[in-house]
């Protein structure tokens, strides 16, 4: 998306050059279309996050309702006091450390971006508050892979250190203008709104959190029935609604590209969704409700890295094929035994990794061709798949690897895992010393 | 054959639940259910004076055959206790239980428990 203001920043140097010759240098001014949409997708990115609380919320035991949707909660918390401080900065600052992080002092606490408008023709501010959404929603996700079984207190320095360590450097190498991700080959890694940053980075992250942190105590000995499928249900629409936001915002502009995204983002989760259903009916004979909202997220996160490069029949193609393979690996989740509780990395990790990668096949020709004009030598789908492969291949590791210091030093200090008494009174009581249905109460 | 009602903490369910299938009780039912004890204990439990809110409890039901009331009273007794016992964690009320009918079978008595 970075792409896109680059492009019209040569063009408005271009024009600037153009009119030099008696023309004053017009300072860039907000456009009013694109601020609006961005503004708008700012908060619809947002609201995925309480989506998300619902959507997980409804998945667990009663016991653990509270505790489960503050973990989204906490990470708009957490994330949100972070990102302005430092996050943006560390994000989206020119590259320093050999760029594997940004920073730029006039970052910090977004002190120097008051009067910033960017080239895109939106002020800074509302730049940087759409990024902090996706910091947000982020580490929110990774809480999935261990829900029901952390310690609230070392849950929120986990995802602080999480944010700062990885989510900030990996968002850098992969959107910022200098990232290396965003200059591999002739285009870049193609992310468009997050398959790495977002996805694959969180989903790994809970993969190695679930089985450093080991199974809930019973798993999968006991049944664990989700104590509220309608909540569920609510939190997958809202995360489906919030989407629109995630991708059509991710292009950073009110245009054709904002257009193309929105409709494939729509396609592609239909497209999920659809073929979970048709999996299902013919796999058991009864189409789920959770196998549906499975089917809609496994769909929208395999066309995150996807919507700004491919056209409506990759959409259709990337929705059912993650749907088929997330449906496989939960599948294969329940012969290897471990415990990734609601599936961050099920549906998140294996369906960025399927979108990041696919989407190789379902460029549209357009996009090909600017990348072999840019290079000056035909630029084939196979170099890009090389590209796409790094730059899910050097998330995955460095995702896994810093995970997991991270997770050692959070469980060896502050203690990561509840005792076994605290997970057996539920983390509603143990954590937050409340319940999630006072509402049965008579008085 | 006797009804035991056991009122118990919600966060000691799974602990009871779990005491009792080791103790080979694995037939119960549980409800939600809302209530209190003694206002004075409440009170005073409060640090002021205040009306008792009524407060989520568990209740479960477990008829058994007379020999295995003791087992089941003492695994209750232990398990939903907090450490060495708090106000709030509890009563169980024993009842003469005069029939039972396995509703598949329409057996009666000891043998439908």
């Amino acid at each position: 998306m970075v792409k896109k203001i680059s492009a019209s920043l040569l063009l408005f140097v271009a024009a600037m050059m153009a009119y030099s010759t008696g023309w004053a240098a017009e300072p860039v001014v907000t456009d009013t279309g694109t601020t609006s949409w961005m503004l708008t997708s700012t908060a619809l990115v947002l609201l995925m996050v309480p989506g998300l609380a619902m959507f997980y919320g409804g998945l667990v035991r009663t016991k653990n309702v509270i505790g489960t949707m503050m973990h989204s909660f906490g990470a708009m918390v957490v994330i949100g006091v972070l990102w302005p401080m430092v996050g943006y900065a560390l994000s989206f600052g020119p590259g320093i450390l050999g760029g594997i992080v940004g920073w730029d002092p006039k970052f910090f606490m977004l002190q120097g971006i008051d009067d910033s408008i960017m080239s895109s023709q939106i002020p800074e501010y509302v730049f940087a508050m759409f990024q902090g959404k996706f910091a947000i929603i982020t580490p929110a996700l990774i809480a999935g892979a261990f829900a029901e079984r952390v310690n609230f207190k070392g849950y929120l320095v986990f995802i602080a250190l999480w944010c700062v360590l990885v989510y900030s450097p990996i968002c850098h190498w992969v959107w910022a203008a200098d990232g290396f991700l965003f200059n591999l080959g002739a285009m870049g890694a193609i992310d468009f709104a997050g398959g790495t940053v977002v996805h694959i980075s969180s989903g790994v992250t809970g993969l190695v959190a679930a089985l450093f942190l080991g199974a809930r105590r019973g798993y999968p000995r006991n049944v664990m029935s989700p104590n509220n499928m309608v909540m569920t249900l609510m939190g997958a629409g809202l995360l489906w609604v919030g989407w629109f936001g995630f991708n059509a915002g991710s292009a950073v502009a009110s245009n054709l590209s904002t257009a193309r995204a929105l409709t494939v983002t729509q396609m592609a989760a239909s497209a999920g969704a659809f073929t979970w259903l048709i999996i299902e009916l013919v796999h058991h004979g009864k189409a789920t409700s959770l196998g549906v909202a499975s089917g809609i997220l496994a769909g929208l996160v395999a066309i995150t890295p996807a919507a700004g490069v491919v056209a409506p029949v990759g959409a259709f193609a990337l929705g059912a094929i993650a749907a088929i393979i997330c449906y496989l690996g939960l599948l294969l989740k329940g012969k290897l035994g471990y415990d990734d509780s609601l599936d961050a990395f099920g549906v998140h990790g294996i369906g960025g990794i399927v979108g990041a990668i696919c989407l190789t096949f379902f460029i549209r020709p357009s996009w090909m061709a600017d990348a072999s004009a840019k290079i000056h030598a035909p630029w084939t789908v196979w170099q890009q798949l090389g590209v796409q492969a790094t730059a899910v291949g050097i998330t995955v590791v460095y995702a896994a690897i810093v995970s997991l210091i991270i997770l050692f030093i959070v469980e060896k200090t502050i203690g990561l895992r509840v005792t076994e008494n605290d997970e057996m009174s539920g983390l509603d009581h143990s954590m937050h010393g409340e319940q999630g249905y006072g509402l049965i109460n008579p008085n | 054959m006797k009804l035991i009602t056991a009122i118990i903490q919600p966060d000691r369910l799974d602990h009871v639940r779990e005491a009792l299938i080791q103790a080979d009780i694995t037939r119960i039912t549980v409800s939600r259910v809302t209530g209190h004890g003694r206002q004075e204990d409440i009170e005073y439990y409060r640090g002021q004076k205040i009306a008792p809110n009524l407060l989520p409890k568990v209740r479960l039901d477990i008829a058994v055959n007379d020999q295995f009331v003791n087992v089941t009273v003492d695994t209750i007794v232990k398990a939903a206790r907090h450490e060495s016992g708090e106000i709030g964690d509890g009563k169980i009320f024993i009842t003469p239980l005069e029939e039972c009918v396995r509703i598949r079978t329409n057996e009666r008595g000891g043998s439908a428990i």
